[in-house]
Protein backbone atom coordinates (compact mmCIF):
# COMPACT_ATOMS: atom_id res chain seq x y z
CA UNK A 1 0.00 0.00 0.00
CA UNK A 2 1.30 3.44 -0.93
CA UNK A 3 2.11 5.71 1.99
CA UNK A 4 2.92 9.37 2.58
CA UNK A 5 5.15 10.01 5.62
CA UNK A 6 4.19 6.51 6.78
CA UNK A 7 0.45 7.22 6.48
CA UNK A 8 -1.60 5.17 3.98
CA UNK A 9 -2.46 7.30 0.93
CA UNK A 10 -6.18 6.62 1.30
CA UNK A 11 -6.26 7.78 4.91
CA UNK A 12 -4.18 10.84 4.04
CA UNK A 13 -6.40 11.81 1.10
CA UNK A 14 -9.52 11.14 3.17
CA UNK A 15 -8.40 13.54 5.88
CA UNK A 16 -7.44 16.10 3.27
CA UNK A 17 -10.91 15.99 1.74
CA UNK A 18 -12.50 16.18 5.19
CA UNK A 19 -10.25 19.15 5.98
CA UNK A 20 -11.19 20.79 2.69
CA UNK A 21 -14.91 20.38 3.46
CA UNK A 22 -14.43 21.93 6.90
CA UNK A 23 -12.29 24.61 5.28
CA UNK A 24 -15.17 25.44 2.93
CA UNK A 25 -17.43 26.11 5.90
CA UNK A 26 -14.71 28.20 7.55
CA UNK A 27 -14.27 30.12 4.30
CA UNK A 28 -17.93 30.87 3.71
CA UNK A 29 -18.58 31.80 7.34
CA UNK A 30 -15.48 33.95 7.68
CA UNK A 31 -16.32 35.61 4.36
CA UNK A 32 -19.65 36.77 5.82
CA UNK A 33 -17.93 37.94 8.98
CA UNK A 34 -15.27 39.80 6.98
CA UNK A 35 -17.87 41.57 4.85
CA UNK A 36 -19.80 42.62 7.95
CA UNK A 37 -16.71 43.74 9.83
CA UNK A 38 -15.35 45.55 6.79
CA UNK A 39 -18.37 47.80 6.35
CA UNK A 40 -20.07 47.88 9.74
CA UNK A 41 -17.03 47.59 12.01
CA UNK A 42 -19.09 45.11 14.00
CA UNK A 43 -17.53 41.91 15.30
CA UNK A 44 -20.62 39.80 14.75
CA UNK A 45 -20.64 37.12 17.41
CA UNK A 46 -24.15 36.09 16.31
CA UNK A 47 -22.78 34.72 13.03
CA UNK A 48 -22.63 31.16 14.34
CA UNK A 49 -26.21 31.46 15.57
CA UNK A 50 -27.27 32.49 12.06
CA UNK A 51 -25.50 29.45 10.65
CA UNK A 52 -27.38 27.29 13.17
CA UNK A 53 -30.67 29.02 12.27
CA UNK A 54 -29.99 28.25 8.61
CA UNK A 55 -29.60 24.55 9.34
CA UNK A 56 -32.70 24.49 11.59
CA UNK A 57 -34.84 26.43 9.14
CA UNK A 58 -33.95 23.96 6.37
CA UNK A 59 -34.85 21.13 8.76
CA UNK A 60 -38.19 22.72 9.73
CA UNK A 61 -39.07 23.50 6.13
CA UNK A 62 -38.38 19.90 5.15
CA UNK A 63 -40.05 18.11 8.05
CA UNK A 64 -43.08 20.38 8.54
CA UNK A 65 -43.73 21.74 5.05
CA UNK A 66 -42.02 19.24 2.80
CA UNK A 67 -39.82 21.93 1.23
CA UNK A 68 -36.93 20.13 -0.48
CA UNK A 69 -33.25 20.81 0.17
CA UNK A 70 -32.74 22.60 -3.15
CA UNK A 71 -35.52 25.08 -2.47
CA UNK A 72 -34.16 25.64 1.05
CA UNK A 73 -30.78 26.58 -0.41
CA UNK A 74 -32.51 29.62 -1.92
CA UNK A 75 -35.25 30.33 0.63
CA UNK A 76 -33.28 30.00 3.88
CA UNK A 77 -30.49 32.52 3.18
CA UNK A 78 -33.12 35.09 2.15
CA UNK A 79 -35.29 34.43 5.23
CA UNK A 80 -32.36 34.53 7.67
CA UNK A 81 -30.95 37.55 5.79
CA UNK A 82 -34.24 39.38 6.43
CA UNK A 83 -33.99 38.45 10.11
CA UNK A 84 -30.46 39.88 10.05
CA UNK A 85 -31.79 43.12 8.56
CA UNK A 86 -34.36 43.36 11.36
CA UNK A 87 -31.68 42.75 14.01
CA UNK A 88 -29.39 45.33 12.39
CA UNK A 89 -32.12 47.98 12.38
CA UNK A 90 -33.32 47.13 15.88
CA UNK A 91 -29.99 46.74 17.68
CA UNK A 92 -26.77 47.21 15.76
CA UNK A 93 -27.35 50.52 13.98
CA UNK A 94 -27.09 52.30 17.34
CA UNK A 95 -23.65 50.89 18.04
CA UNK A 96 -21.60 51.85 14.96
CA UNK A 97 -20.14 54.99 16.53
CA UNK A 98 -19.11 53.15 19.67
CA UNK A 99 -16.12 50.95 20.38
CA UNK A 100 -16.03 47.46 18.78
CA UNK A 101 -16.60 45.89 22.16
CA UNK A 102 -20.23 47.10 22.27
CA UNK A 103 -21.06 45.44 18.96
CA UNK A 104 -19.30 42.29 20.08
CA UNK A 105 -21.21 42.18 23.38
CA UNK A 106 -24.55 42.97 21.72
CA UNK A 107 -24.14 40.24 19.11
CA UNK A 108 -22.89 37.82 21.76
CA UNK A 109 -26.08 38.54 23.71
CA UNK A 110 -28.20 38.07 20.59
CA UNK A 111 -26.48 34.74 19.87
CA UNK A 112 -27.15 33.55 23.41
CA UNK A 113 -30.83 34.53 23.16
CA UNK A 114 -31.28 32.87 19.76
CA UNK A 115 -29.55 29.68 20.93
CA UNK A 116 -31.65 29.66 24.11
CA UNK A 117 -34.87 30.03 22.14
CA UNK A 118 -33.90 27.21 19.81
CA UNK A 119 -32.93 25.02 22.76
CA UNK A 120 -36.33 25.68 24.38
CA UNK A 121 -38.09 24.79 21.13
CA UNK A 122 -36.04 21.83 19.87
CA UNK A 123 -34.09 20.57 22.90
CA UNK A 124 -30.39 19.77 22.76
CA UNK A 125 -30.47 16.44 20.97
CA UNK A 126 -29.35 16.50 17.36
CA UNK A 127 -31.76 16.37 14.43
CA UNK A 128 -30.92 14.48 11.27
CA UNK A 129 -31.35 16.04 7.84
CA UNK A 130 -31.23 13.54 4.97
CA UNK A 131 -28.77 13.96 2.14
CA UNK A 132 -30.76 14.95 -0.98
CA UNK A 133 -31.34 11.95 -3.22
CA UNK A 134 -29.37 13.31 -6.16
CA UNK A 135 -26.27 13.62 -3.97
CA UNK A 136 -26.33 10.30 -2.13
CA UNK A 137 -23.62 7.70 -2.60
CA UNK A 138 -19.95 8.11 -3.32
CA UNK A 139 -17.91 9.30 -6.28
CA UNK A 140 -14.68 7.67 -7.36
CA UNK A 141 -11.98 10.30 -7.81
CA UNK A 142 -9.51 7.72 -9.09
CA UNK A 143 -7.35 7.66 -5.99
CA UNK A 144 -10.18 7.49 -3.46
CA UNK A 145 -13.93 7.30 -3.00
CA UNK A 146 -15.54 10.50 -1.71
CA UNK A 147 -19.17 10.97 -0.60
CA UNK A 148 -20.86 12.87 -3.43
CA UNK A 149 -22.47 15.29 -1.02
CA UNK A 150 -19.05 16.42 0.24
CA UNK A 151 -17.93 17.12 -3.32
CA UNK A 152 -21.09 19.20 -3.76
CA UNK A 153 -20.34 21.13 -0.54
CA UNK A 154 -16.84 21.99 -1.77
CA UNK A 155 -18.12 23.04 -5.21
CA UNK A 156 -21.06 25.07 -3.87
CA UNK A 157 -18.92 26.81 -1.25
CA UNK A 158 -16.20 27.71 -3.71
CA UNK A 159 -18.81 28.98 -6.16
CA UNK A 160 -20.46 31.09 -3.43
CA UNK A 161 -17.08 32.53 -2.40
CA UNK A 162 -16.22 33.28 -6.04
CA UNK A 163 -19.55 35.02 -6.64
CA UNK A 164 -19.12 37.15 -3.51
CA UNK A 165 -15.55 38.01 -4.52
CA UNK A 166 -16.72 38.91 -8.02
CA UNK A 167 -19.50 41.08 -6.62
CA UNK A 168 -17.20 42.94 -4.26
CA UNK A 169 -14.09 43.27 -6.41
CA UNK A 170 -15.50 43.61 -9.92
CA UNK A 171 -18.78 45.53 -9.76
CA UNK A 172 -19.85 49.14 -9.13
CA UNK A 173 -21.80 47.98 -6.09
CA UNK A 174 -18.67 46.28 -4.77
CA UNK A 175 -16.60 49.41 -5.40
CA UNK A 176 -19.16 51.42 -3.44
CA UNK A 177 -18.99 48.87 -0.63
CA UNK A 178 -15.20 49.01 -0.54
CA UNK A 179 -15.27 52.79 -0.57
CA UNK A 180 -17.89 52.71 2.19
CA UNK A 181 -15.57 50.67 4.40
CA UNK A 182 -12.88 53.33 3.95
CA UNK A 183 -14.89 56.55 4.28
CA UNK A 184 -18.66 56.12 4.79
CA UNK A 185 -19.27 59.86 5.29
CA UNK A 186 -17.74 60.76 1.95
CA UNK A 187 -19.66 57.99 0.20
CA UNK A 188 -22.85 59.47 1.69
CA UNK A 189 -21.75 62.87 0.37
CA UNK A 190 -21.78 61.32 -3.10
CA UNK A 191 -25.49 60.59 -2.69
CA UNK A 192 -25.19 56.95 -1.63
CA UNK A 193 -27.64 55.87 1.05
CA UNK A 194 -25.02 54.38 3.36
CA UNK A 195 -27.42 53.16 6.09
CA UNK A 196 -29.31 51.18 3.43
CA UNK A 197 -26.03 49.82 2.08
CA UNK A 198 -24.97 48.80 5.57
CA UNK A 199 -28.32 47.14 6.27
CA UNK A 200 -28.22 45.14 3.04
CA UNK A 201 -24.60 44.15 3.64
CA UNK A 202 -25.43 42.82 7.08
CA UNK A 203 -28.38 40.92 5.61
CA UNK A 204 -26.16 39.46 2.88
CA UNK A 205 -23.42 38.47 5.36
CA UNK A 206 -25.95 36.78 7.60
CA UNK A 207 -27.54 35.14 4.54
CA UNK A 208 -24.14 33.63 3.70
CA UNK A 209 -23.98 32.11 7.18
CA UNK A 210 -27.45 30.63 6.68
CA UNK A 211 -26.39 29.27 3.28
CA UNK A 212 -23.49 27.51 5.02
CA UNK A 213 -25.99 26.20 7.58
CA UNK A 214 -28.15 24.62 4.86
CA UNK A 215 -25.07 23.11 3.21
CA UNK A 216 -23.97 21.69 6.56
CA UNK A 217 -27.40 20.34 7.56
CA UNK A 218 -26.95 16.86 6.00
CA UNK A 219 -23.41 16.56 7.43
CA UNK A 220 -24.05 17.38 11.08
CA UNK A 221 -26.47 16.54 13.85
CA UNK A 222 -28.44 19.78 13.91
CA UNK A 223 -28.57 21.19 17.43
CA UNK A 224 -28.69 24.70 18.92
CA UNK A 225 -24.97 24.74 19.65
CA UNK A 226 -23.50 23.84 16.26
CA UNK A 227 -22.84 27.47 15.54
CA UNK A 228 -21.24 28.21 18.88
CA UNK A 229 -18.46 25.70 18.39
CA UNK A 230 -17.71 27.04 14.91
CA UNK A 231 -17.81 30.72 15.83
CA UNK A 232 -14.54 30.74 17.75
CA UNK A 233 -12.65 28.90 15.01
CA UNK A 234 -14.11 31.15 12.33
CA UNK A 235 -13.05 34.24 14.26
CA UNK A 236 -9.53 32.84 14.40
CA UNK A 237 -9.72 32.38 10.61
CA UNK A 238 -10.80 36.00 10.13
CA UNK A 239 -8.00 37.26 12.38
CA UNK A 240 -5.40 35.14 10.57
CA UNK A 241 -6.67 36.25 7.16
CA UNK A 242 -6.80 39.91 8.18
CA UNK A 243 -9.91 41.56 9.60
CA UNK A 244 -12.16 42.68 6.77
CA UNK A 245 -10.12 41.02 3.99
CA UNK A 246 -12.34 39.12 1.56
CA UNK A 247 -9.60 37.15 -0.16
CA UNK A 248 -7.89 36.58 3.19
CA UNK A 249 -11.00 34.99 4.67
CA UNK A 250 -11.50 32.56 1.81
CA UNK A 251 -7.87 31.52 1.38
CA UNK A 252 -7.26 31.24 5.11
CA UNK A 253 -10.51 29.36 5.71
CA UNK A 254 -9.68 26.72 3.10
CA UNK A 255 -6.03 26.48 4.15
CA UNK A 256 -6.81 26.11 7.85
CA UNK A 257 -9.38 23.42 7.16
CA UNK A 258 -6.67 21.45 5.35
CA UNK A 259 -4.12 22.16 8.09
CA UNK A 260 -6.62 20.88 10.66
CA UNK A 261 -7.22 17.76 8.55
CA UNK A 262 -3.51 17.02 8.18
CA UNK A 263 -2.94 17.57 11.91
CA UNK A 264 -5.62 14.96 12.59
CA UNK A 265 -3.45 12.42 10.77
CA UNK A 266 -0.17 13.11 12.48
CA UNK A 267 -1.15 14.38 15.91
CA UNK A 268 -4.92 14.17 16.46
CA UNK A 269 -4.70 15.67 19.97
CA UNK A 270 -3.59 19.00 18.46
CA UNK A 271 -6.23 19.16 15.71
CA UNK A 272 -8.62 21.27 17.75
CA UNK A 273 -5.93 23.76 18.75
CA UNK A 274 -3.75 24.00 15.65
CA UNK A 275 -5.85 26.88 14.25
CA UNK A 276 -5.24 28.92 17.39
CA UNK A 277 -1.55 28.07 17.35
CA UNK A 278 -1.38 29.42 13.79
CA UNK A 279 -3.30 32.50 14.95
CA UNK A 280 -0.76 33.21 17.70
CA UNK A 281 2.13 32.82 15.26
CA UNK A 282 0.50 35.06 12.65
CA UNK A 283 -0.34 37.75 15.21
CA UNK A 284 3.26 37.71 16.42
CA UNK A 285 4.71 37.98 12.92
CA UNK A 286 1.99 39.94 11.08
CA UNK A 287 -0.39 41.60 13.55
CA UNK A 288 -2.72 42.78 10.75
CA UNK A 289 -3.16 39.21 9.50
CA UNK A 290 -1.86 37.52 6.35
CA UNK A 291 -3.92 39.67 3.97
CA UNK A 292 -4.73 42.62 6.25
CA UNK A 293 -3.81 46.21 5.41
CA UNK A 294 -2.86 47.02 8.98
CA UNK A 295 -5.19 49.89 9.85
CA UNK B 1 -28.03 88.65 -9.48
CA UNK B 2 -29.80 88.81 -6.12
CA UNK B 3 -33.17 88.91 -7.89
CA UNK B 4 -33.07 85.20 -8.60
CA UNK B 5 -33.62 82.58 -5.94
CA UNK B 6 -30.24 81.58 -4.50
CA UNK B 7 -28.90 78.09 -5.24
CA UNK B 8 -27.59 77.98 -1.70
CA UNK B 9 -28.90 80.06 1.21
CA UNK B 10 -27.38 79.62 4.65
CA UNK B 11 -29.15 81.26 7.59
CA UNK B 12 -27.99 81.33 11.21
CA UNK B 13 -25.96 78.16 10.74
CA UNK B 14 -24.48 76.75 13.93
CA UNK B 15 -22.46 73.53 13.93
CA UNK B 16 -20.75 71.35 16.47
CA UNK B 17 -18.10 68.63 16.53
CA UNK B 18 -18.82 66.75 19.73
CA UNK B 19 -18.95 69.41 22.45
CA UNK B 20 -17.06 71.91 20.34
CA UNK B 21 -19.28 74.71 18.98
CA UNK B 22 -17.54 75.65 15.71
CA UNK B 23 -19.99 77.77 13.69
CA UNK B 24 -21.83 80.65 15.35
CA UNK B 25 -24.58 81.84 13.02
CA UNK B 26 -23.06 81.78 9.54
CA UNK B 27 -25.16 83.62 6.90
CA UNK B 28 -24.61 83.89 3.16
CA UNK B 29 -26.10 83.15 -0.23
CA UNK B 30 -24.70 81.78 -3.45
CA UNK B 31 -26.48 82.39 -6.76
CA UNK B 32 -26.48 80.42 -9.99
CA UNK B 33 -23.13 80.44 -11.85
CA UNK B 34 -21.47 82.36 -9.05
CA UNK B 35 -18.12 81.42 -7.59
CA UNK B 36 -17.94 82.42 -3.93
CA UNK B 37 -14.84 81.89 -1.82
CA UNK B 38 -14.72 81.35 1.91
CA UNK B 39 -11.47 82.79 3.19
CA UNK B 40 -10.08 82.89 6.69
CA UNK B 41 -7.37 81.67 9.00
CA UNK B 42 -6.93 78.03 10.00
CA UNK B 43 -9.62 76.96 12.43
CA UNK B 44 -11.94 79.84 11.49
CA UNK B 45 -14.70 77.43 10.42
CA UNK B 46 -14.46 77.43 6.60
CA UNK B 47 -14.22 73.66 6.16
CA UNK B 48 -16.87 73.14 8.83
CA UNK B 49 -19.17 75.45 6.87
CA UNK B 50 -18.84 73.25 3.77
CA UNK B 51 -19.24 70.06 5.75
CA UNK B 52 -22.28 71.32 7.63
CA UNK B 53 -24.00 72.28 4.36
CA UNK B 54 -23.93 68.54 3.62
CA UNK B 55 -24.84 67.53 7.17
CA UNK B 56 -21.41 66.03 7.80
CA UNK B 57 -20.91 67.65 11.19
CA UNK B 58 -22.04 65.96 14.40
CA UNK B 59 -24.82 68.51 14.89
CA UNK B 60 -26.10 71.63 13.16
CA UNK B 61 -28.92 74.13 13.59
CA UNK B 62 -30.22 76.93 11.39
CA UNK B 63 -31.43 76.83 7.80
CA UNK B 64 -29.53 75.50 4.82
CA UNK B 65 -31.61 75.90 1.67
CA UNK B 66 -30.18 74.05 -1.33
CA UNK B 67 -31.98 74.63 -4.65
CA UNK B 68 -34.85 76.06 -2.61
CA UNK B 69 -35.19 73.05 -0.28
CA UNK B 70 -34.58 73.46 3.43
CA UNK B 71 -32.20 70.56 4.08
CA UNK B 72 -31.48 71.19 7.75
CA UNK B 73 -32.96 67.86 8.80
CA UNK B 74 -32.05 65.84 5.74
CA UNK B 75 -29.51 63.01 5.72
CA UNK B 76 -26.31 63.67 3.77
CA UNK B 77 -27.07 61.41 0.80
CA UNK B 78 -30.41 63.15 0.20
CA UNK B 79 -28.78 66.59 0.16
CA UNK B 80 -26.14 65.34 -2.28
CA UNK B 81 -28.85 64.03 -4.60
CA UNK B 82 -30.22 67.55 -5.02
CA UNK B 83 -27.11 68.18 -7.12
CA UNK B 84 -24.36 68.98 -4.63
CA UNK B 85 -20.83 67.77 -5.35
CA UNK B 86 -18.27 67.75 -2.55
CA UNK B 87 -14.50 67.77 -2.94
CA UNK B 88 -13.07 67.27 0.57
CA UNK B 89 -9.85 68.84 1.80
CA UNK B 90 -8.14 65.46 2.10
CA UNK B 91 -9.39 64.66 -1.44
CA UNK B 92 -11.05 61.45 -0.34
CA UNK B 93 -9.50 59.22 -2.97
CA UNK B 94 -10.22 55.60 -2.13
CA UNK B 95 -6.94 53.73 -2.03
CA UNK B 96 -8.64 50.37 -2.55
CA UNK B 97 -10.06 51.50 -5.91
CA UNK B 98 -8.38 52.33 -9.21
CA UNK B 99 -8.43 55.83 -10.67
CA UNK B 100 -11.33 54.93 -12.98
CA UNK B 101 -13.23 53.10 -10.21
CA UNK B 102 -12.93 56.26 -8.11
CA UNK B 103 -14.19 58.29 -11.05
CA UNK B 104 -17.17 56.00 -11.61
CA UNK B 105 -18.02 55.61 -7.93
CA UNK B 106 -20.58 58.37 -7.24
CA UNK B 107 -23.97 57.65 -8.78
CA UNK B 108 -25.12 59.94 -11.59
CA UNK B 109 -28.03 62.18 -10.60
CA UNK B 110 -31.37 61.54 -12.23
CA UNK B 111 -32.53 64.16 -14.76
CA UNK B 112 -29.29 66.12 -14.53
CA UNK B 113 -28.33 68.25 -17.52
CA UNK B 114 -24.84 68.88 -16.16
CA UNK B 115 -23.43 65.33 -15.96
CA UNK B 116 -20.13 65.12 -17.84
CA UNK B 117 -19.09 62.00 -19.66
CA UNK B 118 -15.88 60.26 -18.67
CA UNK B 119 -14.42 61.37 -22.03
CA UNK B 120 -15.18 65.02 -21.24
CA UNK B 121 -13.49 64.65 -17.85
CA UNK B 122 -10.44 63.05 -19.45
CA UNK B 123 -10.39 65.96 -21.90
CA UNK B 124 -10.25 68.47 -19.03
CA UNK B 125 -7.73 66.36 -17.07
CA UNK B 126 -5.71 64.29 -19.58
CA UNK B 127 -3.45 62.96 -16.78
CA UNK B 128 -6.38 60.97 -15.44
CA UNK B 129 -6.78 59.08 -18.71
CA UNK B 130 -3.15 57.99 -18.60
CA UNK B 131 -3.50 56.89 -14.97
CA UNK B 132 -6.96 55.36 -15.23
CA UNK B 133 -5.82 51.85 -14.27
CA UNK B 134 -3.56 52.96 -11.40
CA UNK B 135 -4.66 52.38 -7.80
CA UNK B 136 -5.87 55.53 -6.04
CA UNK B 137 -2.96 55.46 -3.62
CA UNK B 138 -0.40 55.54 -6.45
CA UNK B 139 -1.62 58.87 -7.86
CA UNK B 140 0.30 62.08 -7.20
CA UNK B 141 -1.30 64.84 -5.12
CA UNK B 142 -2.22 66.78 -8.24
CA UNK B 143 -3.71 63.75 -9.95
CA UNK B 144 -5.70 62.96 -6.84
CA UNK B 145 -7.07 66.49 -6.80
CA UNK B 146 -8.05 66.31 -10.47
CA UNK B 147 -9.71 62.98 -9.80
CA UNK B 148 -11.61 64.36 -6.81
CA UNK B 149 -12.91 67.20 -8.98
CA UNK B 150 -13.59 65.03 -12.02
CA UNK B 151 -15.45 62.53 -9.87
CA UNK B 152 -18.15 65.02 -8.86
CA UNK B 153 -18.45 66.44 -12.37
CA UNK B 154 -19.51 63.03 -13.68
CA UNK B 155 -22.45 62.94 -11.26
CA UNK B 156 -24.15 65.96 -12.79
CA UNK B 157 -23.93 68.00 -9.59
CA UNK B 158 -24.24 71.70 -10.40
CA UNK B 159 -23.39 73.12 -6.97
CA UNK B 160 -19.75 72.31 -6.24
CA UNK B 161 -18.32 72.56 -2.74
CA UNK B 162 -14.55 72.61 -3.13
CA UNK B 163 -12.37 72.50 -0.05
CA UNK B 164 -8.76 73.76 -0.36
CA UNK B 165 -8.27 72.23 -3.78
CA UNK B 166 -5.00 74.11 -4.43
CA UNK B 167 -3.38 73.11 -1.16
CA UNK B 168 0.07 71.59 -1.41
CA UNK B 169 0.09 71.38 -5.21
CA UNK B 170 2.72 72.43 -7.75
CA UNK B 171 2.01 75.78 -9.47
CA UNK B 172 1.42 74.12 -12.83
CA UNK B 173 -1.30 71.90 -11.32
CA UNK B 174 -2.84 74.88 -9.53
CA UNK B 175 -3.05 76.65 -12.90
CA UNK B 176 -4.74 73.61 -14.45
CA UNK B 177 -7.30 73.60 -11.63
CA UNK B 178 -7.88 77.35 -11.99
CA UNK B 179 -8.52 76.90 -15.73
CA UNK B 180 -10.91 74.05 -14.98
CA UNK B 181 -12.87 76.16 -12.48
CA UNK B 182 -13.15 79.05 -14.96
CA UNK B 183 -14.43 76.61 -17.56
CA UNK B 184 -16.97 75.15 -15.13
CA UNK B 185 -18.17 78.59 -14.15
CA UNK B 186 -18.69 79.51 -17.79
CA UNK B 187 -20.72 76.34 -18.21
CA UNK B 188 -23.11 77.42 -15.47
CA UNK B 189 -21.78 75.58 -12.43
CA UNK B 190 -22.20 77.26 -9.04
CA UNK B 191 -19.07 77.01 -6.94
CA UNK B 192 -18.40 77.50 -3.25
CA UNK B 193 -14.68 77.48 -2.75
CA UNK B 194 -12.87 77.20 0.57
CA UNK B 195 -9.39 78.59 0.15
CA UNK B 196 -6.42 79.82 2.07
CA UNK B 197 -4.57 80.66 -1.13
CA UNK B 198 -5.88 84.17 -1.78
CA UNK B 199 -3.95 84.47 -5.08
CA UNK B 200 -5.74 81.36 -6.36
CA UNK B 201 -9.19 82.34 -5.14
CA UNK B 202 -9.30 86.06 -5.98
CA UNK B 203 -9.29 85.87 -9.81
CA UNK B 204 -11.90 83.09 -9.77
CA UNK B 205 -14.34 84.54 -7.26
CA UNK B 206 -17.30 86.85 -7.74
CA UNK B 207 -17.41 87.38 -3.99
CA UNK B 208 -15.19 86.53 -1.08
CA UNK B 209 -16.50 85.93 2.43
CA UNK B 210 -14.07 86.13 5.27
CA UNK B 211 -14.87 83.83 8.17
CA UNK B 212 -13.57 84.32 11.66
CA UNK B 213 -14.59 82.51 14.84
CA UNK B 214 -17.41 80.74 13.00
CA UNK B 215 -19.02 83.88 11.59
CA UNK B 216 -18.88 85.81 8.32
CA UNK B 217 -17.07 89.01 9.30
CA UNK B 218 -16.58 90.56 5.86
CA UNK B 219 -18.04 90.26 2.38
CA UNK B 220 -15.98 91.56 -0.52
CA UNK B 221 -17.29 91.78 -4.06
CA UNK B 222 -14.73 91.47 -6.81
CA UNK B 223 -15.23 95.15 -7.73
CA UNK B 224 -14.39 96.19 -4.15
CA UNK B 225 -11.22 94.17 -3.96
CA UNK B 226 -8.79 97.07 -4.41
CA UNK B 227 -10.49 99.31 -1.92
CA UNK B 228 -10.92 96.60 0.74
CA UNK B 229 -7.50 95.02 0.33
CA UNK B 230 -6.07 96.52 3.58
CA UNK B 231 -9.01 95.14 5.53
CA UNK B 232 -8.60 91.74 3.84
CA UNK B 233 -4.90 91.63 4.66
CA UNK B 234 -5.69 92.53 8.23
CA UNK B 235 -8.20 89.65 8.46
CA UNK B 236 -6.08 87.06 6.69
CA UNK B 237 -2.66 88.09 7.97
CA UNK B 238 -1.03 86.04 10.69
Amino acid sequence: METIFGVPLNAFAGQLVLGLVNGCFYAILSLGLAVIFGLLNVVNFAHGAMYMLGAYLAYVLLTMFGVPYWASLAIVPIAVGILGVVLERAFLQWLYKLDHIYGLLATFGLATIIEGLMRAQFGVSGQRFPVPEALTGATNLGFMMVPTYRIWVVAASLLACFVVWLLIERTRLGATLRAGTQNPKLVAAFGVNVPLLVMCTFGAGVGLAAFAGVLAAPLVQINPLIGQSLTITVFAVVVIGGMGSIVGSVVTGLALGVVEGVTKIFYPEASATVVFLVMVLVLLLRPAGLFGKGN
Amino acid sequence: MALTEPILAVRDLNAWYGESHVLHGIEFEVHRSECVSLLGRNGAGRTTTLRSILGLTDRRTGRVCVFGEDTARWPTHRIARLGVGFCPEERGIFSALTCEENLMLPPVLKNSQMAMSVEEIYEIFPNLYERRRSPGMKLSGGEQQMLALGRILRTGASLLLLDEISEGLAPVIVQTLARAIKRLKSKGYTILLVEQNFRFAAPLSDRMLVIEHGQVVETINRSELGEKMPRLQELLGV
